[in-house]
């Protein structure tokens, strides 16, 4: 095993990884805050991959370029599905909000099923087959720029929540629910926000994700997963976490595919997942419950 | 041959309200949510499936050895979820990712038939062989009619001792119960066991009435999802709600296929949203499930 | 046609089978109900539709070529096993005569066990797993390779391959889907390769990947530091993509990907998403015989029902499903029944020559399996399948190494 190899392997997993931090980030927002199981989170990041592709398709916009309109699209899209769908159920049982999501999942797969057909669709640009030669390291070009988009819409969101007074009032609104009551904070309003601030991590993470991989309408379970696994490695309602984990994950999984048998991959995650929870359930940088 | 389809509607909506009846056990009575009910079925029907491919132990043997192993893996998931405090939608990860782990680890277990499946003999198909469970679908539907007659007599039971009691305490309000003196964590992992036993059954049913074993499909989280559908449409914590959730999806399954194939609608994806439609019609304005309300006009 | 048109004629035909002074109705007039039931939903659903078209233009061809009618009762088992279940026992209970499908292997030994159990004939078109015509079953038959054959056929002309082509590969790189059809091919060529002593090369890594993965960066990483001078491949169509697609990232160019009998780099899918890149691809698989008289008439019904498409793209797919039902409907023509069990008979005596896939004639043995069945190397040239070898059926030369191989 050549060091060549495993370099080149850990830099893809770094990569992938940050922008399934991004996918995460929405989720550990959404799920810190509003404390509701989005169990359709990798079923919104599928509709923004196709949105993306239907962008391309139509108007022959680069993938991030299509970021921006895509991100006030489902930002509107994700405060009025709190809004209107979500919030009743904030209150109920668990297992009533995770069938509420699981059943508007299975809408959003069969809706994508019925509207775009069951073969994969994709984008093709020109810069998406080229790599960047560092050394003996291939660096996947849009692998890397994907990685950018992630760390930078990452960023704005850390900035936003730490120094923006929206942001201040969400995080109290996590912290106490009571007291942000009792303070006057219109709740609804900022858990409908929050909701949208997630889904524009979702719109963002989706764009950038087309680029590596093809859609198809049956993805979204398995990122939902993915996402939550991320979320608990890397500590709930912790941003910095979410995209730790998420690299976590994704170097995890490509050195075990190395040194394991790459069928096995995600055993290892769930494996960790397991680990996680009982041995640190507040996650890696989450704080102490 | 008229009825045979209708048997093997009916045997299949048995099967489902008997799965949901046992998941119902740890849920609606502990209020323990397991979202990775599929890896009791998936090691009770490759225990008994296994003993019989490569042994040819007959089913009646590899029952206790499928409930021996679902129990041991329910209560080493309950415990270390208990003690460790794990609970709610935490807890529910957790079944999923034993689920998960378990499925991929199934396809690499090529003893077991690997990815390629596990494919049982047939023996015969007309006489009724009870000792190796072979026979007409009329005798798996009698199977599944008499396991789902002992699961609602179990429950019932179970609803009206002292375990259940204790598990109502324990589903409103954990603290206070155990501020009561109740020991809750015996109780919960009681209610677990009971439902991976339960369970076991599914799988060992399942194992002998299909007899092709896919990890793919029987670990796969679709199949947990599917267990727990009735209940929840049904009711959970109710008596009957997992039958009448079992039976109200099913019937509205086909339903909608021949509904759409009447009006002509044959576009890939379009009855599953239409399923998925009621579904979130019934979460939402029928929060507790379809029998309640039944429940309370025929004044039960 | 639609169940209530369907109810309809039953009650005309029962009507008539009534009232006829022999009470029964005669044979030929009758219709064999032939129930076709494949994926044409869900993930297969591409491949499902492609088979559909096969279905869809043989009550045509074989109202020509046989005299006799028959009828279409088309099910969608939704890539789903169980739906599989069901759906064949609701096309028994609405009047199947013969079942035909369903591509895949799991859904097809679903579909077996309720063959069996209702006594209704059940031909498969495709499905690998070799279990299926083990089990002993009185009603199912299968005219496809299994996984055995598809191996041996596939490293046969792997080697014929070679000689063509004047090459010597040493090393070869072996990367399979971890799902039913790629462990049974895995099986097959860790029995018969060692074997096949006439075969200069030798597998020096062999990678599994899960199918539904959509990121093969490692696995790509692994094959191409093995240094082996061609890729080994048995795969399904997503991940075939997603490996070219990473094969180029990497920037690793070995003599060639040759299949020795899988799915995916000869689907219509794989040109429209590659382009360029799909180009010499080889896949060693049951094919139809281009100069065949058959395959010119299924051809020309195929471009009647379909003018934007070409045959090539849906060779195996639609004309062994076209096949599956020919089998069906000679049978009948023979059994002048639409009994079940006298069908099921006649179809035990099947020995069709005139035919559209490669190899021997259309007999199945006792297990109901047909031997004998061949195989095809199909190379992508100019973004369409093309017979290269045998050389019997091809209609291009065969190229290998590809251009662009970089000695690593």
């Amino acid at each position: 095993m050549s060091f060549d190899l495993v370099a080149n392997v850990v830099v893809a997993g770094v990569l992938t990884g940050l922008v399934y931090g991004l996918m995460a980030l929405g989720l550990s927002v959404i799920f810190g805050v509003v404390r509701v199981v989005n169990f359709a989170h990798g079923e919104m990041m599928t509709i923004a991959m196709y949105a993306a592709t239907v962008l391309f398709a139509s108007l022959g916009l680069d993938p991030f370029l299509c970021i921006l309109p895509a991100a006030l699209a489902f930002f509107l899209f994700g405060y009025v599905l709190q809004a209107g769908l979500i919030n009743p159920f904030i209150t109920r049982p668990e297992h009533s909000q995770f069938m509420l999501l699981v059943a508007v999942a299975i809408i959003m797969v069969n809706a994508l099923l019925m509207i775009f057909g069951p073969s994969a669709r994709s984008i093709q640009v020109d810069y998406q087959l080229e790599s960047f030669e560092i050394g003996k390291i291939l660096v996947d070009k849009a692998r890397l720029f994907a990685a950018l988009a992630a760390v930078v819409t990452a960023g704005l969101l850390f900035s936003f929540f730490k120094f923006s007074l929206i942001g201040k009032a969400i995080r109290a609104c996590a912290d106490n629910h009571l007291g942000a009551l009792v303070v006057g904070l219109d709740v609804k309003k900022l858990y409908a926000l929050t909701f949208g601030l997630g889904s524009v991590c979702v719109a963002v993470a989706g764009c950038a994700m087309v680029l590596l991989v093809d859609v198809t309408p049956p993805l979204g379970p398995a990122y939902t997963l993915l996402a939550f696994v991320i979320v608990i490695v890397g500590g709930l309602g912790s941003m910095p976490g979410a995209l730790l984990g998420g690299v976590l994950i994704g170097v995890s999984e490509a050195l075990a595919g190395l040194l394991i048998a790459p069928s096995a991959k995600s055993m290892f995650s769930f494996g960790l997942l397991i680990l996680i929870l009982l041995l640190r359930p507040q996650g890696l940088l989450g704080k102490n419950p | 041959m008229a009825g045979n389809y209708a048997l093997s509607v009916v045997t299949l909506i048995l099967y489902f309200a008997y799965t949901g009846q046992a998941w119902n056990v740890m849920m609606g009575f502990a209020g323990q949510l397991s979202l990775g009910h599929s890896l009791y079925v998936g090691v009770g029907a490759y225990a008994a499936g296994g003993l019989f491919f490569h042994y040819g132990i007959g089913p009646w043997a590899g029952l206790p050895l499928a409930i021996l192993f679902c129990v041991a893996l329910g209560l080493i998931i309950g415990f270390l979820a208990f003690r460790f405090g794990i609970s709610g939608v935490y807890f529910a990860l957790l079944t999923i990712a034993f689920a998960e782990f378990t499925r991929i680890g199934f396809d690499h277990l090529d003893w077991l038939g690997g990815p390629g499946g596990m494919f049982l003999k047939v023996a015969q198909r007309d006489t009724w062989d009870i000792l190796n469970f072979r026979g007409p679908p009329l005798m798996y539907y009698y199977a599944m009619l008499f396991l789902c007659g002992a699961a609602l007599a179990l429950c019932s039971w179970l609803l009206k001792s002292k375990a259940g009691y204790y598990w109502q305490a324990i589903r409103e309000n954990e603290e206070a119960a155990q501020a009561l003196g109740i020991n809750t964590f015996r109780w919960k992992m009681l209610a677990v066991a009971i439902s991976s036993a339960m369970t076991a059954v599914s799988g060992v049913f399942f194992a002998f009435y299909y007899n092709n074993l896919f990890p793919e499909q029987i670990f796969h989280i679709s199949r947990s999802i599917e267990i727990i559908l009735g209940p929840i449409i049904g009711g959970i914590g109710t008596l009957f709600g997992p039958i009448l959730g079992a039976a109200v999806l099913t019937l509205l399954s086909d339903g909608i296929t021949d509904g759409l194939a009447a009006l002509g609608w044959e576009i890939p994806g379009i009855k599953q949203v239409f399923y998925g439609v009621v579904l979130l019609a019934v979460i939402m304005f029928l929060p507790n499930g379809i029998w309640p309300p039944i429940a309370r006009k025929l004044k039960l | 046609m639609d169940r209530r048109t369907f109810n309809r004629n039953i009650a005309v035909a029962g009507a008539a089978a009534a009232f006829s002074p022999f009470g029964i109705v005669r044979a030929q007039s009758q219709k064999l109900k032939v129930g076709v039931i494949l994926p044409r939903s869900g993930y297969l659903g591409f491949i499902g539709q492609s088979c559909q078209k096969g279905a869809d233009l043989a009550p045509g061809v074989i109202k020509e070529m046989l005299g006799v009618d028959i009828e279409l009762m088309n099910a969608d088992f939704e890539s789903n096993v169980d739906t599989a279940r069901t759906r064949a026992e609701r096309l028994i209970q609405e009047g199947a005569n013969v079942l035909v499908g369903p591509f895949d292997s799991g859904a097809a030994a679903a579909i077996a066990q309720v063959a069996e159990q209702r006594g209704v004939p059940f031909v498969i078109n495709i499905a690998a797993a070799p279990q299926i015509t083990e089990q002993g079953y009185k009603y199912v038959f299968r005219n496809f390779q299994t996984a055995g054959d598809i191996v041996r056929n596939g490293l046969d002309l792997i080697g014929e391959l070679f000689q063509a082509t004047n090459t010597v590969p040493r090393t070869a790189v072996y990367m399979h889907v971890n799902d039913t059809f790629g462990q049974a091919m895995t099986k097959g060529i860790g029995a018969l390769l060692p074997r096949r002593t006439q075969l200069p090369f030798k597998i020096v890594d062999t990678i599994s990947y899960d199918p539904a993965a959509k990121d093969l960066t490692v696995e790509v990483s692994k094959a191409k530091a093995s240094n082996a001078d061609f890729l080994l491949l048995v795969c399904r169509l997503n991940d075939a993509i997603i490996l070219r697609r990473e094969m180029v990232k990497q920037r690793w160019n070995p003599m060639g990907i040759i299949s020795p009998g899988s799915p995916g780099m000869y689907e219509e899918q794989y040109y429209k998403t590659l382009g360029k890149l799909s180009e010499y691809s080889i896949s060693n698989v049951p094919w139809y015989n281009p100069a065949a008289k058959l395959t010119k008439i299924v051809e020309k019904a195929f471009l009647k029902q379909n003018p934007k498409d070409r045959l090539e793209f849906h060779g195996l797919n639609a004309g062994f499903t076209f096949e599956a039902i020919l089998v069906a409907a000679d049978a009948f023509r023979r059994a002048k029944s639409t009994d079940p069990k006298v069908l099921a008979d006649a179809i035990r005596q099947t020995n069709i020559t005139e035919k559209m896939t490669l190899g021997g004639p259309i007999k199945f043995n006792e297990k109901g399996q047909v031997e004998g069945i061949g195989s095809a190397c199909v190379q992508n040239r100019n973004l369409l399948p093309t017979v290269v070898l045998p050389t019997g059926a091809a209609t291009a030369k065969p190229v290998f190494p590809m251009p662009g191989y970089k000695k690593a």
